[in-house]
């Protein structure tokens, strides 16, 4: 045994390979006839997530089932990896709309900072995880896509004081 | 005298021999339907033991596993098998392609062949003749399996040098040492069994054990038994055994470069080998298609319903031990090589070398004296000599002993050293205020 390997001063005149192998097997059918499973059943069951988990956006709406954005151009710049996409419109009363509004779910790190600098609270995180798609360009979400959403949004909003006042 | 006491044993169990099928046609014919019928259960029993192990370790693990395909997941084997056809083969370029594409099939062979000659049923006296319940019922039965069994090395051994990998190849060799290490033990613990039967048919084997009462060579022969099943988890490479493979420490062993069905085959191989060594164990000593505390099986008439009955309890026995390899595998952890070495070479062969005496001189002398082997005072006696040798062997012998930790082979002086060596470091580890976590 070479030098530099820890000597254990074990009591091995008492230790019991057979007797330790059968309480470890007495252990283990414990185990095996104990009912309590820990695994989650993926698609029927789902682990709760929490109020503030941050996933794919979502766009709200007003009542006439517009998209609540003004397009003042806030979430793009702050917006720490560059994944919105904004081209700003004006209608004839003036009203600013988004002509374009697009987020590329894969550059987005989901920090959240689209929701918090939002004004109109119009742009939100959503607690949803499951976003397979077929392609890449898939992942590039519009407005539609965005404004039909239906998940749940991240509670660092709270939906009784909208404003934060 | 063997033969006087198999004399014996045959009257005093009231078990008549019977004689075979008159038409060559309808031997030709059962041997046909025994062999299909066997081969299908035993494919699909293979299938079904991988199920099981998934299961049974996930539910030992506090998991469900496999439970999607078919009910309870009974179909996943087949979804894997389907898998493993579709995907596809490779071919390491620096392999010796013919033995690395025969040594799957040379580690499955030698398990499948060993079911040809286990007794799995009582025989049935049909109208066309008596069919006997083995698909060869040899006479010389056990001396084939040992031999069939030794050339289950040479499928792993093969399978590691013709990959030409370090890590196969370093798998190859362990399991060479292991497996031949082992069958030593393996056969001289078979060796108690045959002086009973005195015979080395397994028929004789399973009737010698039957009888009125309970006369399984568990409780006549117990150490051998317990020999038995340790040398077989090393025949059959499982856990704490598992060297040959060691997926922490040699990828994945011996099959490192297969791939595909390939691969399945040596995962088939594997479980077909844990199958025909529970069937070994439940034939040798617990009695092979033998239902206890009745004579209802093994006396006249020999109707279909006593056969299927009795296969039915083999089965039963067998899936026991089955499930008894799955339980210990995932309990224990693997043996270091010089435990393996140690185990195998200075424990178990010393006490199954010196069991066979005591074993050989027992019959003797409780033959001299008058009761012959399946009355049930010899019995008796010889279930009360193993208890005594197992508390001797369990409580006095395994000290530490059995399987040692690596310091138990320094000698005192060394061993002191190393331990002022050791307190010095901590105290200068101490001293400087960190060290070494």
């Amino acid at each position: 045994m070479p030098i530099g390997v820890k000597v254990l001063e074990r009591p091995i005149d008492k230790s019991s390979y057979v007797r330790a192998t059968l309480s470890g097997m007495a252990l283990t059918l414990k185990h095996l006839l104990d009912t309590d499973k820990v695994t989650i059943q993926y698609p029927e069951q789902k682990w709760p997530l929490s109020p503030r988990w941050r996933g794919t956006h979502r766009m709200l709406t007003t009542e006439d089932g517009k998209a609540k954005c003004v397009a003042c151009g806030l979430c793009p710049t702050v917006c720490p990896a560059n994944c919105i996409k904004l081209v700003p419109g004006e209608d004839e009363n003036g009203n600013r709309y988004p002509l374009l509004f697009e987020i590329d779910e894969f550059r987005c790190i989901f920090c959240g900072y689209c929701q918090e600098v939002c004004p109109e609270e119009a742009i939100h995180v959503g607690r949803h995880y499951e976003n397979s798609e077929y392609s890449r360009e898939g992942f590039v979400y519009d407005l539609e896509r965005l404004m039909s959403q239906t998940h749940p949004v991240c509670e660092m909003w709270d939906p009784a004081d909208p404003k934060g006042e | 005298m063997i033969a006087l006491l198999q004399q014996v044993a045959a009257q005093a169990n009231g078990i008549e021999h019977l004689p075979p099928p008159e038409s060559g046609g309808v031997w030709f014919l059962a041997t046909a339907i025994k062999i299909l019928v066997l081969f299908t259960i035993y494919m699909v029993g293979v299938m079904l033991v991988i199920w099981a192990e998934r299961r049974i370790c996930a539910f030992i693990q506090d998991r469900r596993g496999p439970n999607r395909v078919g009910p309870h997941g009974l179909l996943q084997s087949v979804a894997d098998g389907v898998k493993n056809i579709m995907k596809e083969e490779t071919y390491p370029a620096q392999a010796y392609l013919p033995l690395f594409v025969l040594a799957p099939v040379m580690s499955f062979m030698p398990a499948l062949l060993t079911w040809a000659v286990i007794p799995y049923g009582a025989p049935w006296v049909s109208k066309w003749g008596t069919i006997d319940m083995a698909i060869a019922p040899l006479p010389i039965g056990f001396l084939f399996i040992l031999s069939i069994a030794s050339l289950g090395v040479y499928g792993i051994v093969l399978a590691g040098w013709s990959s030409n990998n370090k890590y196969s190849l370093l798998g190859g060799l362990r399991s060479s040492a292991q497996m031949i290490s082992y069958e030593i033990s393996m056969g001289m613990s078979t060796i108690p069994v045959l002086i009973l039967a005195g015979n080395v048919s397994l028929g004789r084997i399973v009737e010698q054990q039957a009888g009125r009462g309970l006369h399984w060579n568990v409780l006549s022969c117990t150490i051998a038994f317990v020999v038995f099943m340790v040398a077989a988890f090393a025949e059959t490479n499982r856990v704490p055994f598992d060297l040959p493979e060691a997926e922490s420490e040699l990828v994945a062993g011996y099959h490192a470069e297969y791939s595909a069905m390939k691969f399945s085959m040596f995962f088939i191989a594997e479980y077909a080998n844990v199958m025909t060594a529970s069937a070994l164990m439940s034939t040798l000593f617990f009695g092979g298609w033998d239902l206890p505390f009745t004579l209802w099986d093994n006396v006249a008439p020999h109707t279909l319903l006593k056969t299927l009955v009795t296969f039915g309890f083999i089965w039963v026995k067998t899936l026991f031990f089955v499930f008894v390899f799955i339980w210990v595998r995932w309990t224990l952890p693997r043996f270091r090589y010089d435990q393996l070495m140690a185990l195998g070479w200075k424990f178990m062969l010393p006490v199954i070398l010196g069991y066979v005496v005591v074993v050989a001189g027992a019959t003797l002398a409780l033959d001299t004296i008058g009761f012959h082997p399946a009355s049930w005072q010899f019995s008796v006696i010889m279930l009360a000599m193993n208890i005594v040798l197992l508390v001797i062997l369990f409580g006095v012998v395994d000290r530490g002993r059995l399987v040692s930790p690596a310091y138990s082979r320094l000698d005192k002086r060394n061993l002191d050293k190393l331990r002022r060596l050791d307190r010095a470091r901590a105290r200068s580890a101490a001293f400087t205020g960190g060290g070494p976590a």
